[in-house]
């Protein structure tokens, strides 16, 4: 097999030392900004990865390298055993993108013709083309809307396009910036069954960003945090909140006004809404359990309703990047 | 090979599809080519008579061809130097075409040339139509006609390839807005859109074929005009293809450099 030929085996995505900077022009005077930098991170094929950060962290830039859309400054990234800038059109039959912010649909013609363009750029034969188109109208249920052109749909409706559009070719690999963004919680959660299902079927690899802790937790079993262009953590979803130590938080919507239920073992109060008929609660959960707490509160107060909220990805991130900068 | 084709050939009917949505631009754009030709008729053939029924080959009829052709033409040549890809380098979209496996500059040019085509309907159609109506020379050898068809062909293809070299400055500049309204203002007058370049005084005439102008517009008039002969008409789409060889390979070379100084607009 030559160097150029696209393994099936091997890592997926490799990148060492990979670093890209920019020119910004900062009134007269330009500067350079490392948006990635020094990243060496290996992902093996069938992996789900969530990759987060804050905004600005870098996330975008790793993906446009990894596509071969960005020139890397320094350093080295081979994506399906293949040299993204130099096999850019290679590259791209077997990788699907969705930028949840930019369309590669066209925007003046019906959707259904743009998966007919895409098909053709793909080269799939008609049959192909035609089952594959079926199984993903089907799946992200587009059948209504497919003979309507792009710019009249929904978010919702655009979004699941978008991720068809991307999938079109099944590609080996799927990275998705951002597919979450703007969309409601029913659209959310029936793209995310979708994207499962996908990958139980033709066993794709899957990249993503987002700042939805739910779709790390739904969709990833791997997640890596980049702070500053750097790779702040790599591991698992659980291993992050234990590395963050990153605490739960218990609402309980209480039968009567009460005062705030402070003195609770392990836990700590952190407000109260309407005179104390909805109050929340932090702990954390290698200290104590969810149950412990709940039983401590219904010791004094009656409680009509409960939730147990998880960290939000902001959060989690913050206190991440805090213990980096403190240790 | 076949495949390619395809793909191409399916960016090029997109693009057609896509122009064909523009239904008012275009009754816009053919009122404003009719205004306009009216304008030249009365300026042009008015300076046809003075110079006593020819000038510099042209007698009226053949002036009426030049005039009814060349607003025929406008919305389908791309004289002001403005494409999408600059639009798209400016805000970002541009990523999107780097991740499709095919050549960039190739699926511009085709899905222009498909909007290119399109306008040849409801803006080339009337303007001819016009012209018949009022008496516009056609050429006498039969051999003009599929000669002048593929040369127009090239025409417009040549002045979407220049105009993307317009558009990929971007990769530089970002705001490109400054060199494509000096293209604008230069091309339109090489390539023969105001008056006829064989007019011109010699000293411009020669700096005007020194650029690939006149072979967009110029050359493909001169020979449905019949004011080219068969073996003229054949050098001219000669110099015709030669610029666009050397303009799409200019173009080539331009978007890999270009791309190494890609920066994503708008994350």
């Amino acid at each position: 097999m030559s160097p150029t030929e696209p393994s099936t085996s091997g890592p997926i995505i490799e990148t060492a030392g990979l670093t890209r900077t920019f020119t910004v022009r900062d009134g007269v005077r330009r500067r350079r900004l490392t948006a990635v930098d020094d990243l060496t991170v290996t992902i093996e094929a069938g992996e789900a990865v969530g990759y987060i950060g804050a905004n600005g962290a870098g996330k975008s830039t790793t993906i446009k390298m990894l596509t071969g859309i960005l020139v890397p400054t320094r350093g080295t990234v081979t994506t399906c055993g293949l040299r993204p800038v130099r096999d850019r059109r290679r590259l791209a039959r077997q990788v699907g993108v969705v930028f949840g912010q930019r369309s590669q649909l066209w925007w003046d013609l019906p959707v259904r013709e743009s998966f007919r363009i895409l098909a053709a750029i793909h080269d799939l034969p008609g049959d192909v083309e035609r089952a594959r188109t079926g199984e993903l109208v089907d799946r992200l249920e587009m059948a209504e809307f497919l003979a309507i052109p792009v710019r009249q749909l929904s978010l919702g409706q655009r979004m699941r396009a978008e991720i068809a559009a991307a999938l079109l070719h099944a590609p080996r690999l799927i990275i998705l910036d951002e597919p979450t963004i703007g969309l409601d919680v029913l659209s959310k959660q029936r793209l995310r069954e979708f994207l499962v299902a996908e990958r139980a079927t033709h066993g794709t690899t899957l990249l993503l960003t987002t700042h939805d802790m739910g779709d790390v937790e739904r969709l990833c079993d791997r997640v890596l945090v980049v702070d500053r262009g750097r790779l702040a953590y790599d591991g698992d979803l659980p291993g992050l909140g234990r590395t963050t130590g990153a605490e739960r938080v218990l609402v309980v919507d209480l039968v009567a006004p009460s005062p705030d239920l402070t003195a609770i073992p392990a836990a700590r109060h952190l407000d109260s809404e309407a005179h104390g008929l909805r109050q929340r609660l932090a702990f954390d959960p290698d200290l104590t359990t969810a149950a412990k707490v709940f039983a401590a509160v219904t010791e004094r107060v009656d409680v009509r309703d409960f939730t147990i909220a998880e960290p939000d990805i902001e959060d989690v991130v913050r206190r991440l990047y805090a213990r980096q900068a403190s240790g | 090979m076949r495949a390619t084709i395809r793909v191409y050939w399916r960016l090029l009917r997109a693009g057609f599809r896509r122009q064909s949505a523009y239904r008012l631009a275009a009754l816009g754009g053919l009122v404003a080519n009719t205004t306009f030709g009216l304008l030249k008729m009365a300026v042009l053939l008015a300076t046809v008579r003075a110079a006593g029924g020819e000038l510099a080959g042209y007698d009226t009829a053949m002036m009426s061809t030049y005039i009814w052709l060349s607003q025929g033409l406008l919305g389908s040549m791309n004289l002001d130097g403005r494409v999408d890809i600059a639009e798209r380098i400016k805000d970002g979209r541009v990523a999107v075409d780097f991740l499709r496996p095919v050549d960039v500059q190739a699926a511009e040019i085709a899905t222009e040339v498909g909007r290119a085509l399109f306008s040849l309907l409801p803006r080339g159609v009337p303007a001819v139509a016009m012209g018949l109506a009022v008496g516009m020379a056609l050429p006498e050898s039969a051999a003009a006609y599929p000669l002048g068809a593929f040369s127009l062909l090239i025409g417009i293809v040549l002045s979407i390839a220049t105009a993307y070299l317009v558009g990929i400055c971007g990769f530089w500049l970002v705001e490109t807005r400054g060199v494509q309204i000096c293209y604008m203002v230069l091309s339109g007058f090489l390539a023969g859109l105001f008056v006829p370049v064989r007019i011109f005084p010699p000293w411009l005439a020669a700096i005007a074929t020194a650029t690939p102008f006149p072979a967009m517009m110029m050359y493909p008039v001169d020979i449905l005009a019949g004011r080219a002969n068969t073996t003229e008409a054949l050098g001219l789409v000669a110099v015709q293809c030669a610029w666009l060889a050397g303009v799409v390979a200019a173009g080539q070379a331009l978007t890999r450099a270009g791309r190494r100084h890609l920066e994503i607009q708008g994350g």
